[in-house]
């Protein structure tokens, strides 16, 4: 079911059973038949770790969705309730649990908190009466989940909002607890390193919890040479900028949530004859995404200019192995065919759901207007014209194109000139708000709280010297066979990852004074291993380094990662943990003012 | 070794029973034992002695001492008995000495003395007294039973959670029944008690009766009956001076056997051993003691003192003033090995051994006999099991010895049951030990777990040689040496003669960072005690915080424990300080130690109070007076509300929620043109936007007569380029065209593209020579229609290159 979380340099399938033997052992204190009312937007991270088949096996009949008023009617025994520590969904627990006492057979009622328990809510039950109700209140620490074999999301939304406007720590409490939870399963992490204010916090709370499990952690050779912890905030510059990766586009323009995607149907229906066209499939079209699919493995983090030629490539492989039946003279050929059929159709059926999502694509960017929003970031990105108002931007909200857009754009070129002129600033403020309504007032407070839109202090700007030393800007970019990280933004090289570079090789010493601008402190810690577990490296061995982004990471960093792994003299390896896969716009649109 | 079997007794034809010498007693009893109300723990646990001068009906004025003794005699500790008349003592899993007193009050001690609580075998005991009380273990617990004044029994099978279960009356019963014991079938405590020649079994329903299968006819009473340490098999003595021996189901009869004893026993035991198929009862006289199998002769010895007997698993503990004493069947390892000529591998290997260490050739032939049998492994592992069950270490070496030695010529034993005995014996000889006084056997060892010994230890407050264990065996921290040093730590705070800062230091000098060791529960000891500062004290050192804050909150430190909480990270520890704090304090103290800290007045804000975040940012930006643009946006917003409102009354239409931009744009979709540019004039709207804002109003009604004349009202501050688009999106080419023609040179090309006019897009660029531009129009070139342009563009690329 999993087989691609086994193929990384660090097994994560053993994580994921590990978090599957635990929701079993829950499933089954409930004895007889259940039925699971879900928070849904846990539904979507639970589907990584646990089909239904696997909650079917444990006598899970039925699955509703938590809403108000009465629980639906289902005979079964066990009602247990999936919830995010919350206390507006205490409210409907205790609606649902209160509702039913008046019909029919008693049930038994159980809680599981993902993925802390929270003395909070459990008060608000008690408040409202119905704390007594549940049989089993536990919780299921559900922190980090495996998404693909270097992957793992906490699936957290808010955790940027939380961190950097609310000054809310819950998200690296439970960022501190998933790391404890991998260092049991992989060992202690020697050496950490960190830059910004929440790096700095998870890694004290780590230390400390290190010291409450101390006598009881199993002496595990460690897996993970180095952990690097890099708050979002560091690097406010990339997630803004479009990616242009494959899998980052289809992200940008599609939006992937828990590794599925909704496609618009059209381009991928049956194409049979005669049929004309007459009942075009009107549900979108989901697919997972994820390199269990051999294809997608190779394209997912190419430059969307390369992904072109690989599909034809593929192509011709393909229809040449179908040619092959044609020479397959003996019994023995032919049953050889035969044998590999099923792998072929499977490459057949995913080389084209990949070239009709590759047109879709396509589609969007040869538009004249990503063109032209393309062509603006990478100015800003390459230092051209960040102090002025730009016109694009201004054209962009006189025609109102979506917020989001526009925000992201200003948010760009705030972060790419070190903040902008105050005049600057206050035109797009109440150009702004008078085009999108005042009540975005909020939203623009957010977003300076965030960093994101600000002043320039001082009237200094300091990202061209951090532009220079670290090398973010590249103009001979091969977005074919790259030869730098650049090419995820065919240009910009993003800005977290060069640092996960830098620190591998030479290491951070050289950069000093460029860590001194960015935000935060930047440290170093090492949690001292038992002599037995030391590691001898042989010769030519890669380290192997968890990046964990705190406040989230795009897709395109993700394949820059992936491509410094893949670098033949790199010497590192890395696996990728964030509190949430964001893009430019969810992740603006995580620190918007909801509608009250 | 010729006398090594002389205390080898048979019984029957396959089995032998011996007595050896434990210790000899090493306390100074100035009675005989009989005088004394007596308990002693099973598994060589402590003896409890009470003088009983409610027995003798003597006057209760002198007050009897209560003593406690180690199993070898050292003495543990020893009270006045300030309390009622007891009726019976006994012995809890946990070795704590229940005290049974005739007005059913159960007083509990521990084995130093301490008095621990006390509890109640139910009202109706007070006035009927208690006759008779059992003090018995079972997989729950330790349970008490009572026979009370009224004949009636009431039971409680776990003293650690008291549930009284008054067992039913038995029909006709006048008299206090002439024996009875306990049962333990199918996890439910039963009593069975024999009057006159009926036997009865009560369990919590019914009383009925039984008779056990195959009892020889005459009986007219029952004198004594035994449980087996089980609860497998019971033995019943009948005044026929027969002993029956059966299944405690009382379904099966093992055997019977006629002693000829008419007196009654004082006390009858069974002697077993698990996994043996032989069944022995230990029955003891004033002076008499005899073993009685499935065999027709018994063993018989002689007391020469006042003994007491203590069923153990695997045998039967014999105390008396002077010695005590081990009685149990030989095991099978030991048989083999010792039984006079015996051929069995294992004595071979011995032999082989001893011959060896007196360097002669027989070592050899010894050796070739059992490897010819093949049995080498088998003699390597009886040496190894027969050396458990050796009580004298000098055998104990001897077979291990002989162990290692065979083990030199096999290839492949896995060495570890030799590794482990070789352990385990060094702890029991440790813990055997007179100063210790646990004679604990290996059977038993095993069956009590090593974890339990440790407990013991720990009990006994022998913290520096259960300490040695645990880095013997290399146990776990957590579960061995950090659990002993917690436990001495506890010991050590209600030392109270010794000052706070003493106790802190000397517990944090020898736990230092041990890992695993709740300081938070030696500070719940210390609070117990009352010494608030001490546990405030070692608070300190406890690492984790979710053990720490509940505490200080207990011990109302609240602020401490907020600072706690907050250094720990876990926003859920700081919301229960917090809820803890507001029912506490008043709500001004509340806010005024918020204060000063951020954290948790952001977090209260948020989750607790329940405020929308939006209003709290709102809010922050008016009290921020500061905030000049906020306070101007916010006053921009109310004047537009103001005017939107009025919009509304005069046109009748809704303007209510509309961004300013939406609002123009709906009057001129309206076509209220002036009021429109008013608006925009009142509001400052930027030129360039209003441009892009009226001609997206016009070009949406097709209004292209207007759209024409606001394009000439001035030079347009977006260039015209956007015109041509609009025009476009509303397939209005001819508009377009109009347009076209006025767009600057920059954006011409793409403008004459836009409206498909690919030829003089081709001219234009040629003429500019932009190379970006040419190949755009060429990209356009589709078809033959535009094949002459294509040409022409390719001979000015052509022309440019040559230059």
């Amino acid at each position: 079911m999993a087989a691609h979380l086994s193929y990384g340099r660090v097994n994560l399938n053993v994580l994921r059973e590990a978090v599957r033997r635990e929701l079993r052992e829950f499933l089954d204190k409930c004895a007889g038949s259940k039925a699971i009312v879900w928070d849904e937007y846990l539904t979507g991270p639970f589907g990584l770790i646990a089909q239904y088949s696997l909650l079917k096996e444990h006598e899970v009949e039925k699955m509703f969705t938590l809403k108000g008023s009465r629980l639906p009617a289902a005979d079964v025994k066990n009602i247990i309730f999936f919830v995010r520590p919350r206390l507006e969904l205490m409210d409907i627990i205790a609606e649902n649990v209160l509702s039913e006492d008046r019909r029919g057979p008693a049930r038994d009622f159980h809680i599981l908190f993902v993925p802390r328990r929270s003395l909070l809510c459990e008060q608000r039950l008690k408040d409202l009466g119905v704390l007594g109700s549940f049989i089993h209140r536990e919780e299921y620490g559900l922190d980090l989940i495996p998404f693909d074999g270097d992957l793992l999301s906490m699936e957290s939304e808010g955790a940027f909002r939380e961190c950097y406007l609310e000054s809310d720590q819950t998200s690296l409490y439970h960022a501190a607890k998933g790391l404890m939870t991998l260092q049991a399963l992989y060992g202690t992490i020697p050496q950490i390193f960190g830059k910004g204010e929440c790096a700095r916090q998870v890694a004290n709370m780590m230390i400390r919890m290190k010291r409450e499990f101390t006598g009881s952690q199993n002496a595990i050779f460690p897996v993970f040479d180095n952990l690097l912890l890099l708050d979002r905030n560091v690097d406010l510059l990339t997630p803004l900028a479009t990616q242009l990766t494959y899998e980052g586009l289809i992200d940008e323009i599609y939006g992937i949530q828990n590794s599925y995607v909704k496609l618009p149907p059209e381009k991928f229906a049956p194409k049979k004859q005669g049929d004309g066209g007459k009942d075009l499939p009107t549900e979108a079209k989901k697919l997972q995404l994820n390199s269990a699919e051999e294809l997608y493995a190779e394209i997912r983090d190419k430059n969307f200019n390369a992904v072109g030629s690989v599909l034809s490539k593929k192509a011709k492989v393909i229809s040449a192995a179908f040619e092959e039946r044609h020479h397959a003279k003996t019994v023995g050929e032919i049953k050889q065919f035969v044998s590999q059929l099923p792998h072929m159709q499977a490459a057949r059926g995913s080389l084209a759901n990949h070239t009709s999502i590759a047109e879709l694509i396509k589609d969007v960017t040869t538009s004249e207007d990503f063109f032209d929003k393309l062509t603006v970031e990478q100015e800003f990105m390459s230092g051209i014209d960040t102090d002025k108002v730009n016109s694009y931007i201004e054209d962009c909200i006189a025609q109102k194109h979506p917020l989001i857009k526009v925000l992201r754009l200003i948010c760009l070129q705030s972060v790419c000139n070190s903040g902008l002129k105050q005049k600057v600033l206050d035109h797009y403020k109440r150009e702004v708000l008078q085009t999108y309504g005042y009540e975005h007032l909020l939203t623009l407070h957010s977003l300076e709280k965030a960093g994101l839109l600000k002043p320039q202090a001082g009237g200094r700007n300091s990202y061209p010297t951090i532009r220079k030393t670290l090398r973010l800007w590249m103009d001979d970019v091969n977005e074919q066979s790259p030869t730098d990280i650049s090419y995820v933004y065919s240009g910009y090289a993003p800005l977290s990852v060069r640092l996960a570079q830098l620190l591998s090789r030479p290491g951070w010493r050289s950069i000093e004074e460029v860590l001194r601008i960015l935000p935060g402190p930047h440290f170093e810690e090492r949690q001292p291993l038992p002599t037995g577990l030391q590691k001898k490296r042989q010769p030519g061995e890669n380290r192997v380094t968890l990046v964990f982004f705190l406040g989230g990471v795009t897709f395109a960093e993700i394949a820059a990662l992936r491509f410094l792994s893949q670098l033949e003299d790199g010497g590192t390896e890395y696996v990728i943990a964030t509190t949430k896969l964001v893009n430019g716009a969810t992740w603006i649109e995580s620190l918007m003012e909801r509608p009250l | 070794m010729d006398c090594y079997t002389a205390n080898w007794n048979p019984l029957g034809e396959s089995a032998f029973y011996r007595k050896y010498e434990l210790y000899s007693m090493d306390w100074d009893l100035k009675e005989e034992l009989r005088d004394y109300l007596v308990a002693a723990a099973p598994y060589g646990g402590p003896i409890a002695l009470l003088r009983n001068p409610w027995q003798k009906e003597k006057a209760a004025s002198i007050r009897p001492v209560l003593e406690i003794y180690s199993a070898s005699g050292m003495p543990l500790a020893s009270l006045l008995w300030k309390s009622g008349p007891v009726v019976s003592l006994g012995w809890s899993a946990e070795e704590e000495l229940l005290c049974v007193q005739e007005d059913g009050v159960v007083l509990v001690y521990g084995l130093h003395g301490d008095f621990r609580r006390h509890f109640s075998m139910g009202n109706e005991v007070l006035q009927n007294r208690v006759l008779d009380a059992r003090i018995f273990h079972t997989e729950f617990g330790s349970g008490v039973a009572i026979l009370t004044g009224a004949h009636r029994f009431t039971l409680s099978a776990n003293v650690g959670d008291l549930k009284l279960r008054r067992m039913p009356e038995v029909p006709g019963l006048q008299s206090a029944p002439s024996c009875w014991t306990i049962l333990c079938q199918d996890r439910v405590a039963q009593i069975l008690l024999a009057v006159g020649p009926d036997l009865y079994l009560l369990d919590h329903a019914a009383c009925s009766a039984v008779t056990p299968p195959g009892l020889a006819p005459g009986v007219s009473s029952f004198l004594q009956m035994a449980v087996s340490f089980t609860y497998r098999h019971l033995a019943l003595f009948t005044d026929t001076g027969c002993i029956w021996m059966g299944t405690a189901s009382l379904k099966e009869k093992l055997c019977e056997f006629n002693c000829n004893i008419r007196a009654p026993p004082k006390q009858m035991v069974w002697c077993s051993r698990p996994r043996s198929k032989e069944r022995a009862v230990v029955v003891a006289w004033e002076r008499r003691l005899m073993v009685v199998g499935d065999a027709p002769e018994s063993i018989q010895f002689v007391l020469d003192e006042d003994s007491y007997l203590v069923p153990e698993l695997d045998g039967v503990r014999i105390f008396s003033r002077s010695t005590h004493e081990f009685l149990h069947e030989v095991p099978v390892a030991s048989e083999e090995i010792f039984k006079i000529a015996s051929m069995a591998p294992g004595a071979l290997l011995l032999e082989a051994q001893k011959e060896y260490e007196k360097e002669s050739q027989k070592a050899d032939e010894y050796l070739r006999e059992i490897q010819e049998l093949g049995q080498l492994t088998q003699a390597v592992q009886q040496c190894i099991e027969a050396a458990g069950h050796e009580h004298r270490p000098d055998m104990q070496k001897s077979l291990l010895r002989a162990a290692s030695f065979g083990k030199c010529f096999l290839d492949r034993f896995p060495p570890d049951s030799f590794v482990r005995m070789c352990q385990d014996l060094r702890v029991l000889n440790a813990i055997r030990d007179y100063h210790i006084g646990i004679p604990l056997t290996y059977s038993q060892y095993k069956q009590l777990t090593i974890q339990v010994l440790l407990d013991r230890l720990v009990l006994r407050r022998l913290y520096p040689l259960a300490i040695q264990i645990c880095e013997y065996l290399r146990l776990p921290e957590v579960q061995g040496v950090s659990r002993i040093l917690a436990h001495w730590a506890c010991y050590k705070v209600q030392q109270k003669d010794v000052s706070d800062e003493d106790v802190a230091r000397a517990i944090n000098q020898k736990l230092g960072d041990t890992p695993g060791v709740s300081y938070s529960d030696i500070a719940a000891r210390a609070y117990g005690c009352g010494r608030t500062e001490l546990a405030i004290k070692l608070l300190e050192y406890e690492p984790r915080s979710g053990e720490q804050v509940p505490l200080l909150l207990k011990m109302k430190r609240s602020k401490l424990a907020l600072s706690k909480a907050i250094e720990s990270g876990d926003t859920d520890l700081v919301f229960t300080v917090l809820l803890h704090l507001k029912n506490e304090l008043n709500r001004g103290d509340f806010f005024m130690t918020l204060r000063n800290q951020p954290m948790a007045l952001s977090l209260y804000r948020q989750r607790i109070e329940g405020r929308v975040a939006a209003l709290q940012t709102a809010a922050d930006a008016f009290y921020k007076a500061k905030n000049e643009f906020a306070a101007k946006a916010t006053e921009d917003q109310m004047r537009l509300l103001r005017l939107q409102r009025r919009l509304e009354e005069e046109l009748g239409r809704q303007f209510l929620d509309l961004s300013l931009h939406d609002t123009v744009t709906t009057l001129i979709l309206d076509g209220h043109n002036k009021r429109a540019e008013q608006l925009a004039r009142d509001f400052r709207i930027p030129d360039k936007r209003l441009w892009w804002l009226k001609l997206t109003a016009l070009a949406d009604l097709e209004d292209w007569e207007e759209l024409e004349k606001f394009s000439k009202s001035k030079k347009s501050p977006i260039g015209y380029l956007p015109f041509v688009e609009i025009c476009m999106k509303q397939h209005n080419k001819y508009e377009a065209k109009k347009y076209a023609s006025r767009v600057g040179p920059e954006q011409k090309v793409k403008a004459l593209l836009l409206v498909g006019d690919v030829a003089q897009a081709a001219d234009v660029a040629i003429e500019r020579r932009n190379e970006a531009e040419l190949s755009l129009v060429l990209s356009h070139c589709t078809g033959a229609t535009d094949g002459a342009t294509a040409d022409k563009i390719q001979r000015a690329r052509a022309q440019a290159q040559k230059k």
